[in-house]
Formats: structure tokens, sequence, C-alpha cells
């Protein structure tokens, strides 16, 4: 038994670390949220020359080809740093969309651009609020034209290609889904900037009119194809997640330190303290739940969907947990815009939503046990 | 990553196997036995617990981790793991009367025993012929266990006298020895008055009466002691030195319990009970309301069960479990509380019904009728926060008023 990473992935982890520290300090985020950017470009840049959008595409498509271990430990630093990068939509989703349900011809023609940080992906699959269900899919995909409109799609503003979840047939639901990569630039695409909550990361609503779009994968497979690619990313973003906690943690447990009231350090009262074990309990949960998680993506294990939504119903309770008891320890001043705690609490809420709400992942959990029990 | 044992941890892994294998038969849904349910008649499954420990202990598997020589084969606490993973797979007899003993006295013994102690107990206490208990906790004292009132008056002829009371000893009743902390002088402060000694259980001034619990189980005890006179030679550790004596004890207690699973009621059994009732909109397990909790309390058994991997990783690196192993008791026991009572909301008005009559065997009431003790032995859920934030996060212990003042000095409230 061996339940962690290796030595060399957690050096890894240490310069990924170490380089966001100098380069992605909290100005860095609040730049992007105070100058209405929708990434920080100098950093995209460098995070793509070291290779890290390459860092789970195989080598004979471009990318470093290292695996699924070495993306948890670099996830887990961009979701310390709240890295302002559409690394996740790029790489989690549009990147692992191409591997799951691309020809050869696609993954080759954009996974080496992925890899080299050249394009920007994203993936759109929601049309309006609820649950995402494919009798409600009315984007059309019809003899490779895309016509529809998608919402709230993540560095959707930067991004140069989607993988769009569509129809295909009128009424046909499930079986008639399938997925389509578009270019965003491309004639019929137009795009508005959202107003969203977490604007360390632009987003947004896109109206496709019969925008030019190769198929993706094959007519009929775009719903479970879709649910392939939510479960590895949940499980990344999972460590990007546990990555946010547990810088939540850290900073309650530095200002309660450091923060005098009744003339005594504010950690010292066991309502704190009592707060931040808690803290600390659902974090380690959500990060065993991810490092099982790690395994079964690196392994390709059959458990893969079980723990796929058991590290993001776990993560996404961790980091709301200690974003919110963040600003609660932290008092008044932790709901002023100066501080930092606001961040982390807008990104917990930002990556609890972005791939389907806690409460669709726990029915799909709870399926899974159904199916592993019968 | 991976869940593989290491070429030496498999060659352990089949020893162990072949030689359950020669001793022992495969599983086939034995009953869990407590110590409550021996205490309550079950005379015929110590006798077997007895008989199966000294099986082990002769082929050196009872303590692992223990010296040749002294029921151990000094091996790893990652051997000691494999050991029982595979004997669960057995129906072996509950190992539990000599968990106490053998976790928490025992050492403290061989750390603060004398050679001819060592040599007169341990053996007899590892291979089960005799069990121990350990008497810390008094009435007055709940989670302050340093607040305790025993007396041990040293005679004239060097002997010493103890009179008092001890509460909540598990195992007391059918215990031949145990440790005793001790007030030896009432005019220090309360950590540097205490002294620890090993006593007979069969003294005819121990007067042991279990409690009936809330439970109807009685597996805790009150014992009372009066003019128990005990030799010099049985003390452990110097007078006044007491506490740090206990603090062994207690390390080895989180060494030793490292977080129960409350009786294995868990996401399975309420996921079975989900399947087998009908709500008000259809069966329970369709229920987005049941899911919800099912997925929930799901991944908090998941990620204790990762959590303990982790664990089982660093020892198996040669590191020390940490006190993090004290988040198990926090999530197990709550859970077991709040899992328990949804599954009898979920049973309707037969949730109230309790044994054989009740839905599933009265599983989940016997878990809710648990869980309350199960929140409060071996440190409350209020304590274990304590340790994790002080121990684990490094924040402030508590304000102590009572800090440097003599205890007889200090403030009782009645």
């Amino acid at each position: 038994m061996n339940f962690d990473f290796s030595d060399d992935q957690k050096m890894l982890k240490d310069q990924a670390r170490k380089f966001l520290t100098e380069k992605c300090s909290t100005k860095v985020v609040r730049g992007v949220f105070e100058g209405g950017a929708h990434h920080d470009a100098a950093l995209w840049k460098q995070v793509a020359e070291m290779g890290w959008t390459g860092t789970a595409i195989p080598e004979n498509y471009g990318g470093l080809g290292l695996g699924y271990l070495e993306l948890c430990v670099i996830a887990e630093e961009m979701g310390r740093a709240l890295a302002p990068v559409p690394f996740s939509s790029t790489v989690y989703l549009f990147a692992e969309a191409l591997l799951i349900a691309g020809s050869e011809e696609q993954k080759h023609k954009y996974l080496p651009k992925v890899a080299s940080g050249e394009i920007v992906g994203t993936f759109a699959r929601a049309e309006g609020p609820g649950a995402v269900l494919p009798k409600n899919i009315r984007t059309t995909l019809k003899g490779g034209k895309l016509s529809g409109k998608k919402i709230a799609v993540v560095d959707g503003p930067i991004a140069d290609f989607a993988v769009v979840l569509a129809q295909t047939s009128e009424g046909a639901g499930e079986r008639g889904l399938q997925l389509a990569l578009v270019d965003l630039k491309g004639a019929g695409v137009k795009r508005t900037d959202c107003n969203t909550l977490d604007a360390s990361r632009g987003h947004s609503d896109i109206v496709f009119d019969n925008a030019a779009a190769e198929p993706l994968g094959k007519a009929g497979e775009g719903w479970s194809d879709m649910q392939r690619v939510l479960d590895r990313a949940a499980i990344l973003m999972a460590f990007e997640q546990v990555g946010g906690a547990d810088v939540c943690l850290a900073m309650a447990k530095d200002y309660a330190l450091n923060r005098y009231a009744f003339g005594r350090p504010i950690a010292s009262f066991q309502a704190i303290k009592h707060k931040l074990a808690d803290m600390y309990v659902f974090n380690e949960l959500a990060r065993s739940n991810a490092y099982y998680g790690a395994w079964a993506l690196s392994t390709g294990a059959r458990e893969l969907p079980l723990a796929a939504a058991s590290a993001r119903v776990s993560a996404t309770q961790a980091f709301d947990y200690a974003s919110k008891e963040n600003i609660q320890t932290h008092g008044g001043i932790g709901f002023t815009w100066q501080m930092d705690c606001h961040f982390y609490y807008k990104r917990a809420k930002e990556t609890g939503l972005v791939l389907g709400p806690q409460r669709a992942w726990k029915d799909k959990l709870v399926t899974e046990l159904e199916t592993s029990n019968a | 990553m991976d869940f593989e044992d290491s070429p030496e941890e498999a060659a352990f892994r089949k020893e162990v196997r072949a030689w359950l294998d020669a001793n022992a038969t495969k599983r086939s849904g034995k009953r869990e036995i407590d110590p409550e349910d021996m205490e309550n008649g079950a005379a015929g499954e110590m006798a077997a617990s007895k008989a199966w420990q000294k099986t082990k202990a002769k082929a050196g598997y009872a303590r692992i981790t223990w010296p040749k020589g002294m029921g151990g084969i000094g091996g790893t606490p990652m051997q000691s793991i494999i050991f029982s993973q595979e004997e669960s797979k057995y129906d072996v007899a509950n190992g539990a009367p000599f968990a106490i003993g053998l976790g928490m006295c025992i050492p403290t013994l061989m750390a603060y025993g004398d050679e001819e102690a060592k040599k007169r107990y341990v053996w007899p206490a590892v291979q089960g012929d005799e069990i121990w208990c350990q008497l810390f906790s008094e009435p007055a004292g709940g989670s302050d266990v340093a607040n305790l009132r025993t007396k041990a008056e040293k005679n004239a002829d060097g002997t010493w006298t103890i009179n008092g009371s001890k509460i909540w000893t598990t195992g007391a009743q059918f215990s031949d020895y145990g440790i005793i902390l001790t007030r030896t002088d009432p005019n220090v402060p309360k950590h540097k008055g205490l002294t620890m000694f090993y006593i007979d259980m069969k003294d005819p001034g121990v007067d042991v009466r279990p409690i009936k619990q809330a439970s109807g189980g009685s597996g805790f005890n009150e014992i009372f002691f009066t003019d128990v006179k005990v030799k010099d030679s049985q003390r452990l550790g110097e007078v006044g030195q007491g506490w740090t004596v206990a603090l062994t004890t207690l390390m080895h207690e989180r060494l030793a319990v490292g977080g129960g699973q409350g009786g294995g009621l868990d996401v399975p059994q309420l996921m079975q009970l989900a399947r087998e009732l009908e709500l008000e909109d259809g069966p329970a397990i369709k229920n987005a309301a049941v899911r919800e909790k099912i997925a929930d309390w799901y991944v908090r058994s998941a990620g204790l069960r990762y959590t303990t991997m982790r664990t089982m990783t660093a020892l198996s690196q040669g590191k020390q479990p940490g006190p993090e192993a004290s988040i198990a008791k926090i999530v197990v026991a709550s859970k077991l509380q709040d899992l328990s009572a949804f599954a009898m909301e979920l049973e309707g008005e037969a949730g109230i019904l309790q044994g054989d009559g009740a839905p599933m065997g009265g599983a989940f009431q016997g878990g809710w009728l648990s869980a309350p003790g199960l929140r409060i032995a071996g440190g409350t859920d209020e304590i274990l926060r304590n340790i994790i934030a002080e121990r684990v996060l490094g924040l402030p212990g508590d304000i102590r008023v009572d800090k440097d003042v003599p205890f007889n000095k200090i403030p009782t409230g009645r």
C-alpha cells in the first residue's frame, strides 16, 4: 500500500507552489477582479511555457505525458493560488473531451495546441437555470452547423474553441445527443460577457447561429461522453477545491492567533478552536476522497464515477465550509473588499457549481452505489 | 499511488493467511461481540476470546509489534494492520476484552514496572489469561481527568492504602488487575500530586458495581475502594509523577483505539432499509432527500477509510500516526447518531420499536442508543476538537484557572 504521491510528484507540487506564490499573489487575483480583464494573460503564458497545460496529454499529441497524478498536484496549487487563468476549462474539460471522444485526427490537430498553450478551450452545456437534462438541450447540431444558446460558459470570453453539448435530432432526448467542437472565433458565434460572482474568471453567454461545428464523438453518445469528461474534471477540480479550502483554514488560523479580543488571542476561545477543528476535519476527509479519485483517474479504475462523485461532493462541502467560516473567524474585517477572504468565498461557489451542483453529484453518487451493490 | 502490498508486506500477508487457514475457519457472518454483550451473559464468548488470544500469543501474533518473548515478533505497525485485516476475514472470537489491558495498561507497566512485575504480568495478559482495566475517571472528573480524589496514603511500613471511587471503567467486572491513578498530595497543583499504581481487582476492598446505561447495557462500572492495601513495588513511576505516567497510557490509547466504526452500522445498512421502505412519494431509495443524506454520510465514511489508508502509508514509511487520528471518532460517533435517527424517521411509527420486532432487527435503534455513549467515551467530541485545535493546528490551550493552585484550594462548586 502506498496511498500517497511519490517524491517526484511532491517535488513537482513544491515547484508549482513556489512558482505560484511568486507569480500569482492575491495581488494578481485582485488585479483581474478589479481590472475587468477575464484572466491574467502573463500568468497564463508562463503556465503554458512550463508545460503544465500538457501535463497529462500523451507525448504523441504534443504533451508531456506525465500523467494524472502530476496534474492533480498542479491542480491543488492552482486552487490554492486562485490562479486567474483558463486552466480548468482548457485542461480538465476541453482536452479531456478530446481525449475521450476525439478522433485521432482531432487529437492530433488540437491537443498539441492545448499543450503548448496556443489555444484556450472550454465546455458549454447549461442552457438555463435548473438541472442540465437531455430533454432540455435545445442547441442543435445539423449538417455541421450548430444553433442554440449556452449560458455562463467559464472562460467563454477568451476561449478559442468550445466543446458543446447538442441535440442531433428533434425530441430524441439522450439518444440524440452529441458533442460538437466549435471555433468560437468563427462566423455565427456571438458571445456576451456575464456578470458573475467570481470575477477572477470570465464567463459568457454564447449564441450559436448556424456556426460551423464538427462532431466530437458519436451521435447518441454525447451524454455519456460528457459524463466521462465531468468525472475526470470533478476529480481535478476537487484538488483545486482542497487547495482553496486549505488556504482558508491557514488564513483563519493565522488571523485567530494574531487577533486579540477580551485580552487574549481569539484562537484561545473554544468557539473558534472548534470551528477550525471542524474545518480541518472536513478538509482532511475531502483530501482523502480526492486522493482516491486521483488513484481512480490515474489507473482508469472501474470505480472512477463513484470516486469522482465522492471527491466532488466532499471537496465542495469542505471548500464551502472553510471559505464561509474563514470570513466569520475574521469578523467584520473579513467581509471587506480589502481582505482576500471573499475571493475564496466566491471561488468556492464557482468551483462548486461549474461542473454541476452538489445535488446532482449526490444523486449520481447514490446511483453508483446502487449499481455497485447490485 | 497504489493499493498493492510491498514485497515484504505481501510475504507477511501470505504467511498470516497460511497460519489463519491452519488455525481458524473462514468468516461466515459472525456477530460482533463487545464487552458490554459479554457482561450481559455471553460467558461462552469470553471463553472463546481467551482461547483465541492464547493461540495468537503462542504464534507471536497477539502483539505483533512487541518484542519476542513479550508475545510479539518485533514487527512493524503495518504488519499489525495486515494481521487485523486478514483476521477479520475469519470466524474468530472478539479480542475486545484484552484491548484496554494490552493497548494501555501493559505498555504502562512495561515502561514503569520493575522486572519482577513485567515477568509476572505481561505474558498472562498477552495470552488472555488475565484481563486488565484502566482506573482513571471519577464521578466529579468528566473530561478533567486530573481532577481526581481517590487517595493513596503511605503507611509506616512503606505500603500504601487506597480509598475512593472510580467510574466509567470498561470491563472492570471481569478484570483481574487494574492500573489506578491516585492523589498522593492534595497540597500541590492538581497534576503534581498524582501517583500511579497497579492493583488486584479481586482484593476484598475493591467493590465493582456495573452501571446500567441508557442503552440498557452495563459495559461500564463504578468501583469503590475501601482501605485497599498495595505494596510500594506496585507503584508505577515516581511519587507525584502519576500524570506523566498517565500521559504514556493515554498516548498508547490513541494508538490502540484509532477510530472504531461504530458497530459497522453505516451507509450500506441505510441503503438496504431505503430499498425496503415505501414513503409518501414512493420507494425511499428514490426520494431525493434520502439520496442526499446517503451521499453526505458516504463521503464521510469514504473520507475516513482513505484517511486511514494515508495513515497506513505513513506507518509503512516508518512515520508515527499523529493526533489527526482523532478525527475518526468525531466523525464516526456523530454520523452514527444522525444516520440512525434518520433511519428511524424513515421507519415512521415503527421507528419507536426496539430489538427483533423493529425494522432490520432494531439495528438503527441500537446505533441511536449507543451513539451518545460513543460521543463521550474515550474523549468527548469537544475534547477531541480541542486536541485537533491545539496539537494539530497549534492553537493556544484553554485558559486554566486551576493552574498553579493547590488541588485542595480549587473551587468545586459544591
